[in-house]
Parts: C-alpha cells; sequence; structure tokens
C-alpha cells in the first residue's frame, strides 16, 4: 500500500522516505491557526472599541454644557434656546412617562401572548400566532409614526376620549383639553413597538421552564392555569422580568413614532393627555438646527443621560434574563 | 472467582463462536524484531484530575485488525482518541507515556497533531458527511491537505476510495449529489472512503457500526477485513461478536486499565484473566 | 365541591384571557396593514418608482429618489457591517468560550439596545462634521454600525448550531482549525448566517433616526455617496409632517412599499431559519 501511495502522490521516482524521515516531517507548523485567530479576534475587538468611542464621543461633546449647568440640567424646566437656558428635566420625565405607560400597557398583553404561546394555545397556532407577534418588531418605527398621526390620534381624541371623559375626566392624569399629540398617544404607540420584545423573551423564558415543574404542579392537583401562575411563572420570574426591562430599554430609545406624535412640547405635565418630550425626539427635532453651540452641547449631554440610562437598563435587562435563558441569543436579535 | 475448565467455558458461553482460523496476512511479517506500526508505552489519559486510561502499553502490527473491548467507561475510546491526538482537543485533558508510529513518539515536543492526523485517520460512531460538499467532494476532502495532487490523479483517488470502502457501484452515476439522500450505513462506508483517499497508514474506528442497521453492520465488518490488507487498523467496538467476528489481536480494558490482550481466538476460548472471562461470558458490562 | 367549580372557572376565563391578548396584540398589526393599503395601494404607480420628487406640494413625482437612495445607503451599510459582524460573530463562536468572548458578547447586547439616534449623533461627529457635509456614507456607516452587533449574535448562533461531530471529523482528517472553521463549520453554517443578514438588513432598511443627520434626505435624485441622499424612511418621515395632503398621500404610499419590503425579507428568512432549526 505504501508503494503504492508513493508513486501516487509523490511523482519523483527515488528511494521512499524512511520511517524516521517521515516522522521529521510531522514537525511542520501550521501557521494559519494564528492567523484566522488574530484576524478574527482584531474584528471582533471592534464591537468594544466602538462602544468606548461612542461613549467617549458623547461625554466630549456634552462637556461644556454639563460645565455650564452641572446638575442643574437633570432638575430645570426651563428650556430655552434663545437665552442659553437649558434644563432637561421636561425631557427626561417626558422620557420615563411615555415608557410607563407603555410598559403598563404592553406587559399584561405581552405576558399573556407568551403564555397563550407556551401554555394554551393549540400546537397548529404557534406558529403562525408567534410569528404574527414578531412582525410587530420588524414594523419600522416611522411607519408606526405615520399610523399614529392619522390613525390613532383621531381615534383617540375624536372617539374614545369623546365617550371616555364623561367618566374619567375628573382624573388628575386625564385633566386639560385633549388636543391629540400627547403622552397617552406616545405610550400607546410604545405599547405596541416594545410588546413583541417582551413576549419573545418571555415565551423563551417560559419555555425554559423544565417540564418537571409542570409536571409536578399538575400532579399536586393544580387547574393547568394555576400551575401557570403558581409555579411556572415564579420559576422564571427573574427572566420575565428581564423581559420587562428589556422592553422598557426600546421604550426608552425610541425616535420617529414618539417625535411624531407626542407633541413635542419642553412641559412637566402629569396628565397624560398633554403633550410632552423625550430626550430622542428632542434630539431629532433640534439637533440639526441647534441655534448655537451651547444648544448643541445640550442635546450631547442629553444623549449622553439617555446612553447611560439605557446602557444599565440592557446589561440588567441581559444579566435577568441569561441566568434563566443561560447565555443563548435569546432576544439579543430583531426578535 | 472459580476456575473454569475450557470446555466448561465454551459451553456456558454458546452465543461467542470462536473466529474461523485467520488465513495468513497478504504481505509475509518481516523478521521477528519489526517495530509495530502502531504501539503504546505507558500510556495515561487524563480528563482534569481524573485519569480515563491508565499505564496502557500495547502494539499494534502492520496489517492486522486490533479490536478494544470492555463495558461503557472503561477508556477504550479515550485510549483510541489518544492514538491520533484527538483527545488532546478537550480542554483540560493531557497525556503522559508514549505512543508510537514505526517506533517514533508522536507526542514528542514539537511534533504537529494536525500532521499526525493525517496518517492515522478516523471513522466515527455517527456517520459525518460534510453536507455543503457532494459525495466526490466528500471522499476528496482529505486530499486537500495532504500532498498536492494532480488534477488527473484526483478522480482516480476517489474512485480507488470509493472501491476499497465498497461504495463506488452504488455511487458512481451520482458523484455530484449531496451525500444526504444516501442511507446510514452508505454514508458510513462514504466516512471510510473519505478517510482512506489521503493514504494515512493506521485507521481508527470508534464503534462504527453503532448507529447501523445490521446489512450496514456487516457491509462494514466486511470493509475491516478488505482494510486491513493495506492497512493497520484498531477498532472499538460494544459487540462482543463483532470482535471476535472481525479482529486479529482483541485488548480487554476494565476500569481504565487493560487488563489482558491477545490473540483473539484465545481471548475468546481461554482467557486468562477472571474478569476477561466475565465479561466475555456476559456476566456484566 | 363549590371550590373545584371555581378553580375551573377561574382557568377557563384565564385561558380565554389569554387567546384575547394573542388577539388584541396581533389587531394593530393587522389594522396597520389595512391601513396601509387601502390609503397607499391607490397611489403605487410607475411613476412612484421612476419620478423623484417634485415641487412643493405639486401633485405627481414619485419616490424614485428615495428607493434608489435606501438602496445605496443599505447597500453602504452592509458593506460596513456585514463583514465585521459576521467575523465577530464567528469569533464568538468559535473562540469565545473565555473571558474575552463573554466581554464581546456582553458588549454586543448591550450595543443592540443603544438607541439609534445615539448612533446617529455619533456619526455625525465623526464622519458630517469633519468632512462638512452630511452624505449617504456617514448614513451608510452609521446603519452599518447598528447592523455589526446585530450580525455578531446571529453568526454566532448559527455557526453553534453546526454540531459538533462536523468538527471532529474535519480534524481527524488533519484539518487545521483554521480549515475545520472556514471551510466546514462556516460553510456549513452559511446558508443561516445568509438568512441573519437578511433580517438585520431588513431592520436597518426601515431605521429613520440614524439618517435625519447623517444623511439627512434629498428633495432631489441623487446618487453622490459625499452629499445628502433621500431615503424611502426618511421621505416618509418629512412627507408624513408635511402640510400638503398630497406629501401625505405619497407618504402612505411610500410606507407602502417599505413594509412590503421590510415584510418580505423578514418573512423569508424567518422560514429557512425555523427550518434550519427543525433539521439541527
Amino acid at each position: 500500500m505504501t508503494d503504492l501511495a508513493a508513486t501516487a502522490l509523490e511523482p519523483e521516482a527515488g528511494p521512499r522516505p524512511t520511517a524516521e524521515e517521515r516522522w521529521r516531517a510531522l514537525r511542520t507548523v501550521s501557521r494559519g491557526d494564528v492567523i484566522y485567530r488574530s484576524v478574527l479576534t482584531v474584528l471582533a475587538l471592534l464591537l468594544p472599541l466602538m462602544l468606548l468611542l461612542i461613549a467617549l464621543e458623547l461625554v466630549a461633546n456634552a462637556w461644556p454644557a454639563l460645565a455650564k449647568f452641572g446638575a442643574g440640567f437633570l432638575v430645570h424646566s426651563v428650556w430655552d434656546p434663545v437665552q442659553g437656558q437649558f434644563g432637561a428635566l421636561p425631557l427626561i420625565f417626558g422620557t420615563l412617562y411615555s415608557s410607563l405607560v407603555a410598559l403598563a400597557i404592553a406587559v399584561p398583553l405581552a405576558l399573556g401572548c407568551a403564555i397563550f404561546l407556551t401554555e394554551f394555545a393549540p400546537r397548529w397556532l404557534r406558529n403562525p400566532v408567534g410569528t404574527l407577534i414578531e412582525l410587530l418588531a420588524a414594523v419600522p418605527s416611522v411607519i408606526y409614526g405615520l399610523w399614529g398621526i392619522f390613525v390613532l390620534i383621531p381615534l383617540l381624541r375624536d372617539h374614545v376620549w369623546h365617550t371616555a371623559r364623561h367618566v374619567l375626566g375628573w382624573l388628575p392624569i386625564f385633566s386639560g383639553v385633549f388636543y391629540g399629540p400627547s403622552v397617552l398617544a406616545a405610550g400607546v404607540i410604545l405599547s405596541i413597538m416594545i410588546l413583541p420584545y417582551i413576549a419573545a423573551v418571555s415565551r423563551e423564558v417560559l419555555l425554559a421552564v423544565p417540564p418537571s415543574q409542570r409536571e409536578a404542579g399538575l400532579a399536586l392537583g393544580g387547574t393547568r392555569w394555576e400551575t401557570v401562575w403558581r409555579v411556572v411563572l415564579p420559576y422564571g420570574r427573574a427572566g420575565i422580568i428581564g423581559a420587562v426591562i428589556l422592553g422598557l430599554g426600546r421604550a426608552l430609545g425610541e425616535t420617529m413614532a414618539v417625535t411624531m406624535v407626542i407633541g413635542n412640547r419642553h412641559e412637566v405635565s402629569a396628565s397624560l393627555l398633554q403633550p410632552g418630550y423625550t430626550i430622542a425626539a428632542a434630539i431629532a427635532n433640534e439637533f440639526s438646527e441647534a441655534v448655537s453651540d451651547v444648544h448643541l452641547s445640550a442635546l450631547f449631554l442629553a444623549g449622553a443621560v439617555l446612553f447611560l440610562i439605557t446602557v444599565v437598563v440592557n446589561a440588567l435587562a441581559r444579566v435577568l434574563v441569561w441566568r434563566v435563558a443561560r447565555g443563548s441569543a435569546v432576544g439579543s436579535t430583531a426578535v | 472467582m472459580p476456575s473454569v475448565s475450557t470446555p466448561e467455558l465454551a459451553r456456558r458461553a454458546p452465543t461467542v463462536t470462536p473466529p474461523p482460523a485467520q488465513p495468513a496476512p497478504a504481505t509475509p511479517t518481516a523478521a521477528p524484531a519489526t517495530v509495530p506500526r502502531l504501539a503504546t508505552d505507558a500510556l495515561t489519559a487524563w480528563y482534569g484530575a481524573s485519569t480515563g486510561v491508565r499505564d496502557v502499553t500495547l502494539a499494534c502490527r502492520e496489517n492486522t485488525v486490533t479490536a478494544l473491548i470492555g463495558p461503557s467507561g472503561c477508556g477504550k475510546s479515550t485510549l483510541l482518541r489518544s492514538l491520533n491526538r484527538m483527545h488532546e482537543l478537550v480542554p483540560g485533558t493531557r497525556i503522559s507515556g508514549r505512543v508510537l508510529l514505526d517506533g517514533y513518539d508522536i507526542y514528542e515536543a514539537g511534533i504537529n497533531p494536525v500532521q499526525v492526523r493525517r496518517r492515522i485517520g478516523m471513522v466515527f460512531q455517527r456517520p459525518t458527511p460534510f453536507p455543503t460538499m457532494s459525495i466526490a467532494e466528500n471522499v476528496a476532502a482529505g486530499l486537500a491537505v495532504g500532498h498536492p495532487v494532480a488534477r488527473g490523479e484526483r478522480q482516480a483517488i476517489i474512485e480507488h476510495a470509493l472501491r476499497r470502502a465498497a461504495l463506488w457501484d452504488e455511487v458512481k452515476d451520482r458523484l455530484n449529489d449531496s451525500p444526504l439522500e444516501l442511507s446510514g450505513g452508505q454514508q458510513q462506508r462514504l466516512c471510510v472512503a473519505r478517510t482512506v483517499a489521503p493514504e494515512p497508514e493506521v485507521i481508527l474506528l470508534d464503534e462504527p457500526t453503532a448507529s447501523l442497521d445490521p446489512a450496514g453492520t456487516a457491509h462494514i465488518e466486511e470493509l475491516v477485513q478488505e482494510l486491513k490488507r493495506e492497512f493497520t487498523v484498531v477498532i472499538v467496538t460494544h459487540n462482543l461478536q463483532q470482535a471476535a467476528r472481525v479482529s486479529d489481536v482483541t485488548a480487554f480494558f476494565y476500569l481504565g486499565e487493560l487488563v489482558e490482550v491477545g490473540p483473539t481466538s484465545r481471548m475468546f476460548t481461554a482467557p486468562t484473566k477472571p474478569q476477561t472471562e466475565a465479561y466475555i461470558t456476559g456476566r456484566f458490562g | 365541591m363549590h371550590g373545584r367549580l371555581a378553580r375551573k372557572l377561574l382557568g377557563s376565563t384565564m385561558t380565554g384571557v389569554t387567546y384575547g391578548a394573542a388577539a388584541l396584540a396581533i389587531l394593530p398589526l393587522a389594522v396597520i396593514l389595512a391601513m396601509l393599503l387601502f390609503k397607499g395601494a391607490g397611489s403605487i404607480d410607475w411613476d412612484f418608482f421612476t419620478k423623484a420628487a417634485v415641487p412643493l406640494g405639486e401633485k405627481g413625482g414619485g419616490f424614485s429618489h428615495a428607493i434608489v437612495g435606501t438602496l445605496i445607503i443599505v447597500g453602504l451599510a452592509c458593506l460596513v457591517g456585514v463583514p465585521i459582524g459576521v467575523a465577530t460573530g464567528i469569533f464568538l463562536a468559535e473562540f469565545g468560550g473565555g473571558r474575552v468572548g463573554f466581554g464581546i458578547r456582553f458588549v454586543a447586547d448591550v450595543l443592540n439596545g443603544v438607541p439609534s439616534i445615539v448612533i446617529g449623533i455619533f456619526a455625525w461627529t465623526w464622519l458630517v462634521k469633519p468632512m462638512g457635509r452630511f452624505s449617504a456614507l456617514a448614513g451608510g456607516v452609521a446603519l452599518g454600525m447598528i447592523l455589526v452587533p446585530i450580525l455578531a449574535r446571529t453568526t454566532e448562533e448559527m455557526v453553534r448550531l453546526v454540531p459538533n461531530s462536523l468538527r471532529e471529523a474535519a480534524l481527524a482528517l488533519g484539518y487545521p482549525r483554521w480549515r475545520t472553521s472556514l471551510v466546514v463549520v462556516v460553510r456549513t453554517a452559511a446558508a443561516g448566517i445568509l438568512t441573519g443578514c437578511l433580517v438585520a438588513v431588513a431592520r436597518v432598511a426601515g431605521e429613520t433616526a440614524p439618517l435625519l443627520f447623517t444623511a439627512l434626505g434629498n428633495q432631489f435624485f441623487s446618487t453622490r455617496l459625499n452629499g445628502p441622499m433621500a431615503a424611502l424612511p426618511l421621505q416618509v418621515y418629512t412627507y408624513a409632517l408635511g402640510p400638503y395632503d398630497e406629501w401625505h398621500r405619497q407618504a402612505w404610499a411610500g410606507a407602502l412599499v417599505l413594509i412590503v419590503l421590510v415584510l418580505a425579507l423578514s418573512l423569508f428568512a424567518r422560514a429557512v431559519v425555523r427550518a434550519k432549526r427543525q433539521h439541527a
């Protein structure tokens, strides 16, 4: 056999290499491995580099405003580009308020969807419904905004509020004249946008709950619902909280749909029916036409605050979700 | 353990038939002082702190089939993987001792394991054809990393390998098709063809018929008998009858140690160690 | 057994509630798609795809400049984002077991959560300010930066799906690790990686915020990479907020084209990924 090999593979005639020579040939080095790994590592390190650069650039550009306004930036309400006064409280308040409204609407619905898909839906229905819910995340923000302006706002103002105000109009959170663009409209649109993220991650969290847990619950005499409510959900509690926080992170950073329906007014108001503003919306509206360097710097400072909040929120969400789903790519992609 | 005479043993283990007398090997054996093709010397393989296999000294002569048998967890697969330096791919593993190819230690410092694996090939338990390559490309996959092969030679080598794997007739008309269309047994023979095409010197088989049906198993066992004419074969198997059928030498492992090794006919009719006898008669494992 | 009946009733009610939740979740999708078709389909004609915008408020014209602009900017984004993102994903799957891999994976997940407008103003400081002009290039880079962490994670997931037995088979043939990784593992995962790219591209194609201060938008047809360029979502945004009915009409049409593009890519990619996951 070895003779056949020698003549087939080594065309030069000549004496067959000795055993020792063939053994020495085993010492040749594969350099390709080092190159391959190095190239991939360098390219992969671009990601942390990117994060670092973004953070640095934000801080660098925000510095003038930070130096001028200090912590007051976060608590003052007056945003006057002409006078050079920039207080971002309405922006921060609006960001948090609209996201909270969104969570209040989306979390129960999303959890309901996740439980539906993992526990109660018949098998043939699971994939189609799951796909439809995931498709909500594929709709671009600007289309939600377009729909918000021309469909949702008139609906809310002329139909929903028209009837509901007799019942709810006395509540402070529904005070004031409802013109349309409002924190409520933004909250509703945001809830539609974040629902698929919360639902998808919750679904994966629930799927990661071992079947033995469910079986134990049923064996103890519980109905299916009781098993879900008392056994499965508590088991996946950390992951579900992570999913909710993930949704919060998305809501905090949403720009286009929000700026198209929220009214874009620098004002703090408890009423959901009043216009408001978010950091992202303010940047979107004012950045290109910033009146002065201070104005631009103030916008960067607001952006830095938003960046910090979303990084912390997302990191927290990741940690919670990883604990349940063990580091898989759950919820980390475009759903 | 009560002592048992040979006829008593043969009566008690009716399912194990001693292999027929082996014909003389095709190549005449050289003078008795020949270096075995593959041998180990006090080989110990660790997984972290525990040993998978301990102090194994074993020799495999050229053109023979050596079977490694023993119950689950006895270390036979660990030993096999140490022979072609696959064991070290798992993090936290190490070995001590030597593995000698033609008398030269393949674990010596400076030896590239990648090169070693081109001379010692391996077929695994489950068939693993590369799904994005055609049947012909699969067979030729090992050629890409060996000596450069002229274009005209490539086709000839593919056909030669497939013939040796007893698969040529079944696939010669669909060499460009996907290997996933083949049956499990055919895929495994494809993996054998892929392993022999680059002309290694030793072929290691890790329970190659474990996932095959009886027809596929029979094909592979015939193949092993053919392969030993050109290669040196080491086969790990759970199946005692298979070991008895195909091998010339059998090595019995238990709890990580080599308990006994010898010609297959003797091992199955007159083992010297009580544990060997107990295993072969089916008292455990 | 009053208690048992009450519990059963609660269970059935809650089951119904979850059905309702699912229906309520899908309702907006159905409504939005219906509105887009209703309000936009009528405005889609040959002119829409072939003509650019006409002066303010006049009738006619189309979105050709925006459609072509999106193709160019998204193309640039792919040039930047796909190689880096896919390479990072391969790194994470093949060499990402240790602390470096953990850190990069974490950073990718964090970056996936950074608002796209922040990426936009970053690209402005790095590409628009120094160049002194808005450009399609800056827009492409901004979108590319969004692509990288998404692709890193989807690629990693796809490469991890390749069974270890294939790696072992290649290594046993004497393949060095780089060859095993490229020729066997990545090649096997290639289809999945590609569909991951399609989903990510669909997502960035719909992004508006990062383009606001980079590509800026353009009322005229342009293919110049170092000048402002229109894009489909940008054009929809501008027209939706404008005062002219004519603009609103075209905004709906543009939104319909955008959603068809995005949904088609997403659905196709999802179907292939799901089939691959069941196969593995």
